[in-house]
């Protein structure tokens, strides 16, 4: 989403990204030019007059679970986007019984939150456990 | 579930969900207070702000409306401008 009209977005797609994605961005382009939607979300630069590079992870039932914000020069890591998904859908499907601890990624462990691991986590998780 | 626009001259706006209602709402006799205007109000564990917006789809105009991703997870992404480098 950005404060582009649809027509700029098009542009772009067609003219460049289709270039370096095969067949075009797949999902939709999101244009909020006005930026009332960014302003809502909290992202839109009046001073500027665009949106900073904010990432939001909407869950099934429309709550956010966590968010990043950049301002322009810097870009993304996408698959640290997915790792966060990932780890929001594990905890989602154990309803809740099960954290992810810093540095987890799929195949890694996960944590049982209980009274039984309070001030025993260094028995089980290890910081190198923190790096890849 | 993204449904089809008609493309005219004007360019085609979006915005929040419930926002044009409120607007209608609100009298004369009761000035909306400075600053009432939705304001970032953006927390991790509360819902995100309805919204539909035109967009681009693989060669067509759409109209996407976020409440229409229930059910799914969604990344939602902002960024500066088409064209913009990074």
């Amino acid at each position: 989403m950005s404060i582009d009209s649809v027509f700029v977005h098009k542009m772009w797609n067609d003219h460049e990204l289709s270039k370096m994605v095969a067949g075009g961005v797949p999902f939709p382009m999101l244009s909020d030019t006005g930026g009332k939607v960014g302003t809502a979300f909290g992202v839109y630069s009046e001073e500027m007059g665009v949106e900073t590079r904010g990432r939001f992870i909407i869950d099934p039932d429309g709550i956010i679970q966590g968010f990043e914000v950049l301002t322009p020069p810097v870009g993304r890591n996408v698959n640290e986007s997915f790792r966060q998904v990932q780890a929001f859908q594990v905890v989602r499907n154990s309803k809740g019984t099960e954290a992810t601890p810093s540095g987890w990624r799929p195949g890694k462990m996960t944590l049982k939150p209980g009274p039984d691991l309070v001030g025993k986590v260094w028995e089980v998780w290890k910081t190198d456990m923190a790096f890849d | 579930m993204a449904e089809e626009i008609k493309v005219g001259c004007a360019r085609p706006t979006g915005g929040l969900v419930g926002a044009e209602e409120e607007k209608q709402g609100s009298s004369e006799a009761t000035p909306t207070p400075k600053g009432k205007e939705m304001k970032a109000m953006i927390q991790v564990g509360k819902p995100a702000p309805d919204f539909t917006s035109p967009a681009y789809l693989k060669g067509n105009f759409v109209s996407v409306k976020l409440s229409e991703y229930l059910g799914k997870w969604v990344l939602l992404c902002f960024y500066p401008g088409d064209f913009t480098f990074v």
